[in-house]
């Protein structure tokens, strides 16, 4: 019975918690025994039982009668958001020993509607990478595994971890290139990444303040219909953050998607592509126009330019949002020598505290926005963004509803596989997910297959600015027709 | 109303061991903004608090905190643009100057490097020999203060005080149209008075709201002319910054030494190097900061937590509708309305208070004596007892009366002065200003008297 509970849908359990069948204490310490069983993953790296049992005693005392969706469901949170007098330190070292003060926008407002936290999750250090290796706290594991262990991608590794293997019942993520719909296709769950401006990033460690955007990732569509609305919302705290009603995402899950028109872009069909990911993107395809969408073959002619773009972009802003961690205030500070300054340790702290990912974007951000570079790099690299973000615009304005593409160009790799490549090869793991977080567009990972070794692929939809509900529809009649229904075998 | 017209004055011109000398000097004038929240956030502006009492978690640089603006300091940049004539730009925005310094949190200042709110204005600036400099302003920007470093509290340790973190500053920078250190001063006190007509800025230097950055150069007699044709900075010398200075005298005597310090590297046939320097008082002279090569990177970015920031015609019409009468005007009326000389009106309009007394005092009356009676008698008096118009020993209404008194010959002038010359009591028993309230001509008189009696 207890890893039955684990195994609950967020809508399941909702339903089950309303009928009187289960209490959120139940559900939530089945989820504790469930993580304390699962140290294999890494997924949970700080791990809040107390306060889980307290917040799920606090759901039961109220009751479920016209309770929020949310209301005694546990879940995971992304070490990248603030949780108050809890660890939150964004998998890096130089946050070592940081509790914040403050509660970020998007866990208050889920606390607020009742959900249970478990406790935080691995990531790259400060969301930066593809595969949850660059993390202070070590790989977190895929529970889908081949021979080997296999990376559950990144940077929201843990929380994509997490929920694959029924620790938690969802969890929070962030995507600033791919973040949350990588690892989502890499271990068979759903991860949406809102339109820029739906969430609000106050209280989320920033990594690149134009891109970043948190998300849900759940086991299906439907559970990131339900998370997903209590997650967005206005923020007078987040100047960037959108004055827009929130509509009722779960009320909007026909399945109906007639005479909805789906783009199929041209430049996603990379060289070298996978059969196993192009097959899964043609039986796509079918599968919504079975489901009585149009079909349409579409260009978005600056794709290519997208990931370099990306790449200029990204780490310019970390450069200024990680200058910050200086050692002064709070996280780790270097142990100094007699007659050192300031300047040693800022050069101290930072050498120490930052791993070699964060320290690689650290500079390239610097160097793109130093003088004489600036117009070469950072300025053209806005400009190939407003070109991207017009690509989309255009075949918007020709009527396209959502697009289809592949969520990645592979199914899940081993854990230290790409350790002695080019890090360009652990970059192009976001060549289909980073044109969304550039144009500031919503997209969602879903599972839709396996490959030939039994592991799950997912595929990526588009949608248009501000309508998340419409593309958690399509994604949803997506869902339906792929019936995937696939589970890591317990081995943990 | 009389527009204040003046020729200009006559460039300061210093003779070197072999030739005259001309200067050109800009000023980047920070004015800290009168409101009571800093620029993007909640936390107090208030002078004197403990230290680190008034710093939000933004202020801090705490992870994911993000800035909001300030509607206010908004609204006083804008108002202070239109108090210099100046053009308001509807649609600004914010960048990050990134570098490393404990006082400065985030890492970064954010400031407005590539859209300012305030573009092109002029300022009249009188130097009370009947001639006056109009001095462009090329731009004002908001910015962010950085906080304090404590540096000698401890043999081995330094102190971060973050209460002046993130206070929002204007930096109002203008052309090279300042030609001597008395135009320099008397610019920077036109510029305070303007600002505390407009309450945009309360103008205390001490206390470090009103500092500025002096650019000087020297040219030879007549290249200036020639720059000013062709705008061709190749006619002027290499400019030095001397940076961060609070008070009129340490500007025009920094001015005056780096000056003098330019002619003597150039007769000697040296070349100056273009750096921003710091002016030591004490020894009278200006040291290197740092050179152009050490000058800092600062990667200047459009700051991706803050969108473009569009204001409306309407709302900067509306502030331009509440702006209070500026200096310039109230001197062209005074000197109108009250038949008051030049000077006079200038003394009467150099803060915004006392020519708010002042005009009490004159209101239907003979200007003249008014003037006359708050200049050398009031102000006299005030001066002598480090006082404020604030606490004065007399209000506006009695000193006008007693003017009254005065012109009618009800009593003479020596009474009054001797009424004015009384010492000033204290202001716990303050029983003169006390002892006034009353109304009435017949009132005045017998407590006039009373007060000689007693």
């Amino acid at each position: 019975m207890m890893t039955e509970l684990t195994k609950l849908t967020i809508a399941a359990a909702r339903d089950a918690l309303r009928k009187g069948d289960v209490t959120s204490a139940e559900l939530t310490q089945a989820c504790l025994t469930a993580i304390d069983g699962a140290d294999a993953l890494n997924a949970f790296v700080h791990k809040t039982p107390e306060v889980a049992m307290a917040q799920a005693k606090s759901a039961d005392d109220r009751g479920y009668a016209d309770a929020p969706g949310l209301q005694g469901i546990p879940l995971g949170i992304k070490d990248l958001f603030c949780t108050k007098g809890v660890a939150s330190q964004a998998a890096s070292r130089i946050l070592d020993g940081f509790r914040p003060e403050y509660e970020s926008t998007v866990t208050s407002q889920l606390f607020d509607r009742g959900a249970v936290m478990l406790g935080k999750l691995n990531m790259d250090e400060f969301a930066m990478g593809s595969s949850n290796e660059t993390s202070v706290y070590g790989d977190a594991v895929n529970p889908w595994r081949v021979d080997e262990n296999l990376t559950p991608g990144g940077s929201s590794g843990g929380s994509a971890a997490a929920v694959a293997a029924d620790l938690c019942l969802g969890a929070t993520g962030t995507d600033t290139g791919g973040s949350i719909r990588q690892p989502a296709a890499f271990t068979g769950i759903t991860g949406v990444k809102p339109t820029y401006g739906r969430v609000s990033r106050w209280g989320i460690v920033a990594f690149a303040s134009s891109l970043d955007q948190a998300g849900p990732m759940t086991k299906d569509v439907r559970d990131a219909a339900i998370m997903l609305e209590a997650m967005c919302g206005h923020d007078p705290k987040d100047s960037t953050s959108a004055d827009l009603a929130v509509p009722d995402f779960e009320a909007m899950l026909t399945g109906d998607i007639k005479g909805k028109t789906i783009g199929i872009p041209a430049e996603y069909r990379m060289d070298g592509m996978p059969d196993a990911i192009e097959k899964l993107w043609s039986e796509g395809a079918e599968m919504l126009r079975d489901a009585g969408a149009k079909i349409v073959d579409i260009s978005l002619p600056h794709t290519k330019y997208a990931l370099p773009a990306y790449y200029v972009i990204a780490p310019a802003e970390a450069s200024s949002n990680l200058a910050r961690y200086d050692g002064v205030r709070f996280g780790h500070r270097a142990k100094l020598e007699q007659g050192d300054g300031i300047t040693e340790m800022y050069e101290k702290t930072r050498a120490e505290g930052f791993g070699p990912e964060v320290q690689r974007r650290v500079m390239v951000g610097t160097y793109v926005l130093s003088a004489g570079f600036y117009d070469a790099y950072y300025n053209r690299a806005r400009k190939v963004r407003a070109l991207i973000k017009q690509d989309f615009d255009t075949v918007f304005e020709d009527g396209v509803d959502a697009i289809l593409t592949p969520a990645t160009p592979s199914a899940a790799f081993p854990l230290g596989s790409m350790a002695d490549t080019d890090p360009i090869q652990m970059y192009l793991n976001d060549v289909f997910t980073v044109t969304v977080n550039l144009a500031g567009l919503p997209g969602v990972a879903v599972p839709t297959g396996q490959d030939a070794r039994g592991l799950p692929l997912g595929l990526q939809l588009i949608g248009r600015p501000w309508e998340e509900g419409d593309l958690l529809n399509v994604a949803y009649s997506l869902e339906r027709a792929a019936g995937f229904v696939g589970k890591p075998a317990k081995w943990w | 109303m009389l527009d204040l017209t003046y020729d200009a004055p006559a460039p300061k011109v210093i003779s070197g061991a072999r030739e005259d000398w001309e200067l050109v000097i800009g000023l980047e004038v920070h004015a800290q903004v009168a409101t009571k929240a800093k620029l993007f956030s909640g936390a107090s502006t208030l002078f004197g608090a403990e230290p680190n009492s008034n710093v939000a978690f933004v202020d801090a640089g705490m992870p994911g905190m993000l800035p909001v603006i300030n509607e206010g300091c908004i609204a006083q940049a804008v108002r202070t643009g239109l108090g210099l004539k100046a053009a308001i730009n509807l649609r600004s925005a914010f960048d990050r100057k990134n570098y490393f310094y404990p006082d400065l949190p985030q890492g970064y200042q954010i400031s407005q490097l590539y859209h300012p709110i305030v573009g092109e204005g002029e300022v009249l600036v009188e130097l009370g020999d009947g001639t006056a400099r109009v001095v462009r302003i090329e731009r004002i920007h908001l910015e962010q203060d950085a906080g304090k470093s404590i540096h000698d509290m401890d043999p081995t340790m330094s102190f971060v005080d973050l209460n002046r973190t993130g206070v929002a500053l204007m930096e109002i920078v203008s052309r090279p149209d300042i030609r001597g250190p008395e135009e320099a001063a008397a610019y920077v006190v036109k510029l305070r008075q303007i600002m505390r007509y407009l309450g945009t800025c309360d103008g205390n230097m001490q206390n470090g709201n009103l500092r500025a950055d002096v650019n000087v150069s020297i040219c030879r007699p007549g290249d200036y002319e020639k720059y000013q044709e062709t705008q061709d900075f190749g006619y002027l010398g290499t400019r030095c910054e001397i940076k961060n200075m609070n008070s009129m005298r340490f500007i025009q005597a920094a001015i005056e030494v780096e000056a003098r310090r330019q002619i003597a590297i150039v007769e000697d046939g040296g070349t100056v190097v273009q750096e921003t320097r710091l002016y030591d008082p004490d020894k009278n002279e200006t040291r290197s900061m740092r050179s152009k090569e050490e000058a800092h990177d600062y990667r200047y970015f459009p700051d991706p937590d803050l969108l473009p920031l569009e204001i409306e015609q309407a709302w900067v019409d509306d502030i331009a509708s509440s702006l209070p009468e500026l200096p310039d005007d109230k001197k062209a009326r005074f000197i109108a309305d009250f038949g008051l000389s030049d000077y006079d009106a200038s003394v009467l309009t150099a803060d915004v208070t006392n020519a708010a007394y002042f005009e009490e005092v004159a209101e239907g009356r003979d200007g003249k004596l008014a003037a006359n009676w708050v200049i050398n008698e009031l102000f006299g008096r005030l001066k002598k007892d480090e006082r404020t118009i604030a606490d004065s020993p007399i209000s506006a209404a009695r000193l006008g009366q007693i003017v009254g008194l005065i012109k009618s010959g009800d009593i003479s002038g020596k009474i009054a002065k001797d009424v004015l010359a009384r010492p000033t009591p204290q202001r716990s028993t303050n029983w003169l200003r006390q002892s006034w309230v009353c109304d009435g001509l017949n009132c005045v008189k017998r407590k006039l008297i009373h007060a000689l009696r007693v």
